[in-house]
């Protein structure tokens, strides 16, 4: 039975579809079995950032209405062969997705997975409450500045209260993933600080990414960054954090390209 | 000729209550709208998509007065779902519908004698939650509440009662909100949007910045809404 996660945040552009590929790749390459799953039907993304955007025959949408079988749309990675992608279908829009249809496709893929990763799209519309409705756990990515903030926490109020788990009274488990962090920046005051983030999610920290260019050089060459340049500081941050959601404790560290003294000094513990 | 009962599924009715401001003007009408105008340009939108209800008990306004008071609201974006204590005949398509509260009249009692303590039943219930309350969920209760965690910013608390909160206060959070003036308000780290009491209120702007991050006690005495540090 696979662990379903949903990558969501409510606001657009912080690093929802990065993070699912990065955090899916890390997993898959433990030999686990993971899947990868695009619910920004009308404006995917996945398939462009795992680079399979050319081998997309069939979509969610074609499973999900019983057009055809799960594993005839599954695209698996040419890299890493425990590791696939459900694309979104491009042409059609969020009203195509329904509750039957996305119950369906996460249970199949429950079934024959260990991961499963959805990529919830931005806002707190049907699309992104379908994405987080049968998921087991979430990672919201949030950026260090106040409007992310503020939609990070309206969608963990929805986390609490729109999913499966909610309705059943259990309790849902919350990752807050910090991204595109620059130290510089935070350094001078010009971002939110870390602990006040965590302070007002109140959510436990799963890891902190840094801004990087490697994460822009990898999304147009259709890599994941952890398998682009598993060296670079990005990359070893996610991996980091697939390594926590595994339950492994990794010490929380602020990563960074330049070794020495920026990385002493904003290094940290584990929240 | 069929005439076998039809149910017709499109068609329902339901009996729900809800919590909505209620706007009590004073005479002159003209000074009350004057006063208004510099309270709403402090709390701009303050009223925005909220459920208003005026109520005209004991001010002898014509309907054709009533209709312009209804009028000038609007102008200013506030928009009357319901007129409290209008005149039984009151039934044109231009004014709002006529309601009356569920409890007996508590205005007219409170105008003639103000004994505030008086008229106001004790809270009911107390409840607890031990969530944090997040941006955009809005919660009632009916007596004292209690909360655990912090209330975000954007979120709102209203309960007829006192509210506590164990946690840092960023949202908006309003007590005593069934008129009632001696509920109270704590909270561990103040940084609200607003702090309000029976209808009495300030906004951020008007909380003094030494409250601020600090753990602090809100009450009424006078008609004035106090805030104090409580170390």
């Amino acid at each position: 039975m696979a662990q379903v996660v949903v990558v969501t945040s409510g606001k657009g552009g912080v690093g929802k579809t990065t993070t699912t590929a990065a955090l899916g790749a890390a997993i898959a390459q433990s030999g686990q079995r993971v899947a990868v799953v695009d619910f920004d039907v009308g404006l995917r993304n996945l398939d462009l950032v795992m680079g399979a955007e050319r081998r997309v025959v069939y979509d969610f949408i074609y499973v999900a209405q019983g057009t055809v079988r799960l594993h005839q749309a599954l695209i698996r990675d040419k890299r890493i062969e425990t590791l696939f992608l459900l694309a979104a279908s491009q042409t059609r829009d969020k009203d195509a997705l329904t509750d039957e249809g996305v119950e369906k496709v996460i249970g199949e893929l429950r079934d024959s997975f260990d991961w499963v990763f959805c990529d919830s799209p931005a806002g707190i519309e049907r699309g992104a409450t379908l994405a987080m409705k049968h998921a087991d756990m979430a990672v919201v990515v949030t950026n260090p500045e106040v409007s992310s903030v503020r939609d990070s926490d309206r969608i963990v109020g929805l986390l609490d209260s729109k999913t499966e788990r909610a309705r059943r009274g259990e309790r849902m488990e919350k990752h807050l993933l910090l991204t595109r962090y620059d130290p510089v920046r935070a350094g001078r005051g010009d971002m939110l600080r870390i602990d006040d983030v965590i302070d007002i999610l109140s959510l436990p920290l799963l890891g902190i990414i840094p801004e990087s260019d490697e994460i822009l050089r990898a999304s147009n060459l259709g890599a994941p960054v952890t398998l682009n340049n598993p060296r670079s500081a990005a990359a070893r941050a996610y991996s980091d954090a697939a390594q926590r959601l595994l339950g492994v404790a990794v010490p929380m560290e602020m990563p960074s390209d330049r070794n020495g003294i920026l990385s002493k000094l904003f290094g940290r513990k584990a929240a | 000729m069929a005439t076998a009962p039809h149910r017709s599924r499109t068609f329902q009715l339901h009996g729900r209550t809800f919590l909505a401001f209620v706007l009590k003007p004073e005479t002159p009408i003209g000074r009350w709208i004057a006063e208004a105008d510099s309270w709403l340009s402090r709390s701009p939108g303050f009223f925005s998509g909220k459920p208003v209800v005026l109520d005209v008990s004991g001010l002898l306004l014509t309907k054709a007065k009533t209709a312009k008071l209804v009028a000038e609201l609007g102008a200013r974006g506030i928009r009357v779902m319901g007129l409290l204590g209008a005149e039984p005949g009151w039934t044109d398509p231009g004014l709002p519908p006529a309601i009356s509260p569920t409890r007996a009249p508590e205005s007219e009692a409170l105008r003639e004698k103000p004994q505030p303590q008086a008229q106001f039943r004790a809270p009911v219930s107390s409840r607890l939650i031990d969530s944090p309350v997040r941006s955009g969920q809005t919660l009632f209760h009916d007596g004292d509440l209690t909360i655990i965690g912090s209330v975000s910013s954007g979120a709102e608390i209203v309960a007829t009662g006192s509210i506590h909160i164990y946690g840092t206060l960023r949202g908006r959070v309003m007590a005593g909100a069934d008129g009632n003036p001696s509920a109270h308000i704590f909270c561990r780290r103040m940084a609200a949007e607003l702090v309000a009491i029976d209808g009495y209120y300030r906004m951020a702007d008007e909380i003094s910045a030494s409250l601020l991050e600090k753990p602090v006690h809100a009450w009424l005495e006078n008609s004035e809404l106090n805030i104090r540090a409580l170390d």
